[in-house]
């Protein structure tokens, strides 16, 4: 930590001798580019004119003419479209970074890369990933245009992480071979789904599949701060035989009939299962809505500090919005595209109808308690 | 080897009158010793480095200063559980297959060399013992998941008989050492022929002519020959099913507390954030675990190199 607050300390003296330069010249810099007096990487949002204004971030994004992401599968929440879009429009080549990895992953390759022009300029992360990259000083603050639609409770009032797109803890099934409809946490119980029912991958690993247990913990008497209740519910359905612990639940474990009945979130269980499993159907769980969200961050070392805001900019756009949208994820500005009736109506009924109220998230400490009684006591109590 | 050559031409040479200089003895020593050079940077960098790393981070909060808080964790709850798990299953899953193996090795090595059956089993298990992971477990859950091939076939043949309805499941420890003989078996019988094949006929025929019987030669000459041999194979089978994680994180999902798999979870799990270094100490108790099991293999390799020459 000592070390790396030297190294941004070094690169600070070097931007102020740099920008000191700059100043010096009244004509604006030998290039004549008005952009480049600006030190993005400082920028913390876009002014309405001026040398801050979206022009001139087009500007200098272009002149940068690079974008590093990591860990965007094409197939996922569109982000192909999305990145050949972006690319497109603003002449900006993209390198995605091992696509398949984690969060984990990225938050290791921002801090290794340090410094290097390959090292991510924006990344994608879970929360609690989010955080702890906030609290070790990896991002730069920044916020978008449309800030305001952020609800409060899904962004960082720093400003250095902001919620992106998410969904709601869904069941899908096949109707060919589960033949009662489930509805609810309650009604997976039957003895009808013996041997069905599955979560993507172990909750002490996956995102989703913590969720769905922190889910089940809401249907069953608990709450944000106690979510033992939904471990006792797996470990339930495990001891009367509904439950199929593999950790590779997904559209092939459907398909051949291990898990007809999948935990997961709404939109990858529509983009991923759907597409695979005629008529598979989708439903949000009637005594339980649990919603989470991914986070955008831009990296404090970005190497491209303009083309990183632009993406920013670009995602939640309008446009970039209706994308994810489009990817069956649902939009974090998704309640103020449906109020202004600039939503894409086709995607947006793709997708289960969202419960109604406001989303409520866990705070980070409730989080990472119930993350902790996860890991403690999964294997203990389930397996 | 290599020391006690350098030794036996130094003398000699002093002797001859015609000494070469201390210097060229180096040289001498070094063109010698430059034949490992790969390897040991490849050691250097390919294992010794990320101990060191290991270790190191072992003993690391976050915020990088000491601590043994991260040790203490890996010692217990769900963290003791999942080791002594582990080392449960890759002993159960080293035993098994080891008895198997030994069997399957001995009915080959009785075969006649250039037999048909003998070479196929032999390149066969060369293939088996390095299948694993994520397509091991799918193969298993197409084979024998609830709508698995032979879960069918059984059904049919034995008038809709299903055993997921008697007690049988892949998705926990049971299965995970079930799929484990699929690659364990295999791999004792690769490790085990060469110690089969240093038994030598003659010893047999020794024993037989002094008036011993089969049990006999068992009992007295091939057994105690074998033994530590089979002994380190064993050790060998439990590194191999102590190290193996993706298989059975795919079958259990991690109801099943594996050291493996929970270092895959602190490390990149998108659940546990900033727990890293208690990675590193789970990773560290294993190196640990692996050593002791590696001098174990060492030590009986000596006492069986004795015989198998």
């Amino acid at each position: 930590m000592r070390k790396s607050k030297a190294i941004i300390a070094v690169l600070a003296a070097g931007t102020a001798v740099l920008a000191a330069g700059c100043g010096s010249s009244p004509s604006g810099g030998s290039s004549g580019s008005g952009a480049s007096s600006v030190d993005w990487s400082k920028v913390t949002s876009l002014t309405a004119t001026g040398k801050t204004d979206m022009a001139n971030l087009i500007k200098a994004a272009e002149k940068e003419g690079q974008l590093n992401v990591i860990t965007l599968p094409s197939n996922w929440a569109n982000y192909g479209t999305i990145m050949t879009d972006f690319s497109k429009l603003y002449h900006i080549h993209i390198s995605d970074a091992i696509p398949e990895g984690s969060s984990g992953q990225e938050i290791t390759a921002v801090q290794t890369e340090k410094g290097q022009s390959r090292a991510p300029d924006v990344v994608d992360v879970g929360t609690p990933f989010a955080v702890e990259g906030a609290t070790d000083g990896l991002w730069a603050p920044y916020e978008v245009q449309t800030w305001s639609n952020i609800p409060a409770n899904a962004k960082d009032a720093n400003g250095d992480w902001y919620a992106d797109y998410g969904g709601y803890v869904a069941i899908g099934y096949d109707p060919s071979k589960v033949k009662v409809a489930p509805t609810s946490f309650a009604s997976l119980t039957n003895p009808a789904y013996k041997n069905m029912i599955g979560l993507n991958n172990s909750p002490t690993t996956a995102g989703a599949a913590f969720a769905a247990v922190y889910a089940a913990a809401l249907a069953n008497g608990g709450s944000f701060s106690n979510i033992e209740p939904g471990i006792k519910y797996f470990a339930h359905l495990k001891a009367i035989g509904n439950f199929v612990p593999t950790a590779i639940g997904g559209p092939t474990t459907v398909q051949n009939g291990t898990t007809p009945i999948l935990i997961w979130w709404d939109y990858l269980l529509a983009s991923e299962v759907s597409p695979v499993v005629k008529g598979f159907k989708i439903v949000i769980p009637s005594d339980s809505s649990y919603a989470s969200y991914y986070d955008q961050a831009i990296s404090k070392t970005a190497p491209d500090p303009a083309a990183a805001r632009l993406w920013e900019e670009y995602l939640y756009s309008t446009q970039g919005q209706n994308l994810w949208l489009q990817g069956f994820a649902r939009p974090i500005e998704l309640s103020t595209l449906v109020s202004s009736g600039t939503v894409d109506k086709t995607a947006y009924d793709a997708l289960p109808p969202a419960p109604s109220g406001s989303l409520s998230f866990p705070t980070q400490q409730q989080q990472a308690a119930a993350e902790n009684v996860v890991t403690q006591n999964w294997a203990k109590e389930v397996g | 080897m290599a020391d006690s050559s350098i030794q036996a031409v130094a003398p000699e040479a002093a002797a001859s009158g015609a000494t070469p200089g201390p210097a060229t003895k180096i040289i001498r020593g070094a063109i010698r010793w430059s034949g490992v050079l790969p390897f040991a940077v490849y050691v250097a960098l390919g294992l010794a480095l990320p101990t060191i790393a290991i270790a190191i981070g072992a003993f690391k909060t976050n915020a990088g200063a000491a601590t043994l808080g991260n040790i203490d964790t890996a010692v217990h709850g769900t963290y003791l559980t999942g080791l002594r798990t582990s080392i449960e299953l890759s002993v159960v899953t080293a035993i098994v297959p080891g008895i198997f193996g030994l069997l399957i090795a001995y009915a080959i090595h009785t075969a006649k060399r250039g037999n048909v059956l003998r070479r196929v089993v032999i390149t066969a298990s060369g293939v088996f013992a390095n299948f694993g992971g994520v397509p091991l477990a799918l193969l298993f859950i197409a084979t024998l998941s609830t709508t698995g091939v032979v879960t069918g076939w059984i059904k049919d043949i034995f008038g809709g008989f299903n055993i997921w309805n008697h007690g049988f499941t892949l998705f926990n420890a049971f299965g995970v050492s079930f799929a484990y003989m699929y690659f364990q078996i295999p791999l004792m019988v690769l490790v085990i022929l060469p110690a089969l094949e240093g038994l030598r006929p003659a010893w047999r025929e020794a024993a037989e002519n002094m008036g011993a019987g089969t049990w006999q030669y068992w009992r007295y000459v091939a057994g105690p020959v074998l033994f530590p041999s089979f002994l380190g194979c064993l050790l060998l089978l439990f590194g191999s099913a102590f190290s193996a994680y993706a298989t059975a994180e795919a079958l259990t999902g991690g109801t099943v507390a594996l050291t493996p798999i929970q270092i895959g979870a602190l490390l990149n799990g998108n659940v546990l954030a900033g727990q890293e270094n208690l990675g590193y100490a789970l990773g560290l108790i294993m190196v640990v675990v692996i050593a002791i099991v590696m001098v174990g293999y060492t030590i009986l390799q000596r006492r069986a190199a004795r015989w198998l020459r």
